[in-house]
């Protein structure tokens, strides 16, 4: 196949090419920030704990005594093997910490952006539809006050107001015997329940899980709401829909075939941006529902101040974005071609 | 200058208008709080004693304390208020910060291009795709071992959140300004080139940044909580902070104590979403794929050919050509309030 410009496989090769500084660039600048700025990441996280000796001893083991240079080398050369180094308060690999929690996480984002979506884009449609009516204008508030209501507090009012009168649980990833009843295979719960044929153990994680769902798909879907809107103000505007009207095509047909479906390709993109979003939000729910994720883990990390750990799991955390929006921008140069140009 | 900073409520009409003047309203009402905090709450922000007697634990509000008063001996509502002094001084340095780094980048990039610029565009790009939350916690992390958990500290961790959309646009702007006719001309007549940045591109790049200033302070403000329920904001003894609030109410939430979480929780949820409703309004009326402006009453100017021929390139028109300036999606205006848009971009 020729390589013209504007071939699809032309694009996706740039397109990877384009991962690996990027990477590059992020796995720097965080061990600039984490682990040069800050001097001594040994005694910060352990101090007061152990003797000089004993901290000399650790700096050895964890290699911190040689030359910032061959650290940050061997650095770059473990995170191209998907190696994030170990935790310098607990002795973990980061590695075993992502395969662990990082499942706990998954569920979640995945689960909050189901729920955005399926709210999220019925309402920007109807938003946009019927611009300035009532309806538009309480979607248009619930949008903008979901969006503004930080996660943490609607959690909050998600355990007091919700989950308190109707008897759902508020705190973890599934009850305690559910969580010893299943065996790990993949570390995501709700899959190894439903491997291991447990289907009450399944049902524990998923009512587990509509709560922090809805609280972090909350914040997500006033950002689908406000995207597809004004996709839709858009492309009741276009040309192409005066064009279907003018040739006597019904209006809810011009509505539905015309203006909706095209106002939610871009959807497809702002997936890929609102990783970032999501990842942070997760943050946030993870720490208000006590959720065993990635999230509570960098909280707990933060609070023991252990460098080693943070840079691991915010170096993950940013590799992600970038691979997920790779993902996204090439499942986008196969639905529009106007993108690979 | 006034007549200009109305405009966005003159040419909006219904329910546009009147989601912008809630949004300016709630933000108003909070700018009040924040400036007048000493006379506006009834006790510091961390006082526990009045005349000598300890304030009550967790009392629910009541008429003598309002919201209530917290685990610590405080009194809720003047923590509230209190909260939104740091708020917005800490979103309003982050946000001038960030204006005045990300402009001025996105002007020497733009304008100097070559290696310069795609540097600065591909380490703002991957800025941007950071998770921003993430950011400003690697930022206040470090910073706070360098300066303390000052209210500076936070407002620098918030900064380099927000200085890639700035460049952004600015850069993409100064790009496309920088072959127009008119620098061009300026160029012609021998104009250096920090005349060109400062006289003839800035003006031109400047009018996006109140917008996305409007949605940055909205969205800092929601940052600003979010670290410090992650406890890595503001140091509790330093300033009332809405954050820290909520995080302290977590474990108040099982005994059915409510008010110590929910109003600062409220408060981050009206400012942020009356800062929003600002720059969502100002938007569409910047915008001109949401524009949907009112028709401006026409008031024909009196005849008065000498001051219309007087700008030269007028007197090159053709009695009966239509004014080029006039550019179709704008509604008819009055000639005097054309005349000082152009002059502006002059």
């Amino acid at each position: 196949m020729s390589a013209r410009s504007g071939s699809l496989p032309r694009y996706v090769v740039q397109r990877l090419l384009l991962v690996i500084p990027t990477i590059w660039l992020i796995v720097t600048m965080v061990f600039i920030l984490l682990r040069v700025a800050p001097g001594d990441p040994v005694s910060a996280a352990v101090g007061g704990k152990l003797d000089e000796a004993a901290l000399d001893a650790r700096r050895a083991a964890l290699g911190l005594d040689r030359p910032l240079i061959v650290q940050y080398l061997e650095y770059l050369g473990d995170v191209a093997t998907l190696n994030f180094g170990q935790t310098i308060s607990d002795n973990r690999q980061l590695i075993d910490i992502v395969v662990e929690n990082g499942g706990a996480t998954l569920t979640l984002t995945l689960g909050a952006f189901i729920f955005a979506l399926l709210v999220g884009i019925p309402l920007g449609l109807v938003a946009g539809r019927y611009r300035d009516s009532a309806g538009d204008v309480v979607i248009r508030i619930f949008g903008v006050v979901t969006y503004a209501a930080p996660v943490f507090f609607v959690g909050l009012l998600m355990q007091l107001w919700v989950a308190s009168p109707l008897g759902w649980p508020t705190s973890d990833i599934a009850s305690p015997i559910t969580k010893f009843e299943v065996e790990p295979v993949t570390h995501i719960l709700l899959l190894d329940a439903v491997i291991g044929g447990n289907w009450d153990a399944a049902w524990d994680v998923f009512q587990h899980h509509v709560l922090p769902c809805v609280t972090l798909g909350l914040l997500l879907c006033g950002v689908f709401i406000r995207l597809v809107r004004v996709n839709v103000l858009q492309t009741l505007k276009g040309d192409y829909v005066e064009a279907a009207r003018a040739r006597g095509i019904a209006e809810k047909h011009v509505i539905r075939r015309h203006a909706f479906r095209n106002a939610l390709v871009p959807v497809v993109t702002v997936v890929g941006l609102m990783v970032a979003l999501t990842l942070s939000g997760a943050v946030l729910t993870e720490r208000t529902f006590n959720w065993p994720g990635l999230g509570t883990q960098l909280y707990q990390y933060l609070i023991a101040r252990d460098y080693a750990a943070v840079q691991g799991l915010v170096t993950f955390f940013a590799v992600v974005v970038v691979l997920v929006s790779l993902l996204i921008d090439i499942v986008n140069a196969l639905i529009d071609p106007r993108v690979r140009y | 200058m006034f007549r200009s900073l109305l405009s966005p409520f003159r040419q909006t009409t219904g329910i546009a208008r009147w989601l912008l003047l809630t949004g300016v309203f709630i933000t108003a009402v909070f700018v009040v709080c924040a400036l007048f905090a000493p006379w506006v709450a009834p006790l510091d922000f961390n006082q526990r004693y009045v005349d000598g007697v300890k304030l009550p634990k967790q009392d629910p509000p009541s008429g003598e304390f309002w919201f209530g008063t917290n685990d610590q001996f405080f009194d809720v509502f003047s923590r509230v208020v209190w909260g939104a002094r740091t708020a917005l001084v800490v979103v309003g340095l982050s946000v001038l910060f960030s204006v005045v780094i990300g402009v001025v980048l996105g002007l020497i990039s733009g304008f100097i291009g070559g290696w310069l610029d795609r540097l600065l565009v591909f380490l703002m790009d991957t800025l941007y795709a950071f998770p921003s939350l993430l950011l400003a916690i690697v930022f206040s992390f470090l910073l706070r071992d360098l300066l303390g958990g000052s209210v500076v500290a936070v407002a620098f961790a918030l900064t380099v959140i927000y200085i890639p959309q700035y460049f952004r646009v600015v850069r993409n702007t100064t790009v496309s300004a920088r072959e127009a006719t008119y620098v061009e001309a300026a160029r012609a007549i021998g104009a250096r080139n920090h005349t060109i940045i400062g006289r003839y591109l800035f003006g031109n790049v400047i009018q996006s940044v109140p917008v996305i200033g409007t949605l940055n302070a909205a969205d800092a403000i929601a940052t600003l909580a979010g670290l410090g329920f992650l406890g890595l904001g503001i140091q509790p003894n330093e300033a009332a902070e809405w954050g820290y609030d909520v995080s302290r109410a977590l474990d108040d939430m099982g005994a059915g104590i409510w008010w110590t979480a929910f109003f600062p929780g409220m408060a981050i949820v009206l400012l942020v979403a009356g800062l929003t409703l600002v720059g969502e309004g100002l938007n569409e009326t910047v915008n001109p794929v949401l524009r949907k402006r009112r028709l401006m009453p026409v008031d024909m100017p009196a005849n008065e050919p000498s001051s219309y021929l007087a700008e030269g390139d007028a007197a090159a028109l053709g009695a009966g050509a239509p004014d080029p300036r006039f550019r179709e999606d704008e509604p008819l205006r009055p000639e005097h309030e054309h005349r000082r848009r152009e002059d502006e971009s002059r």
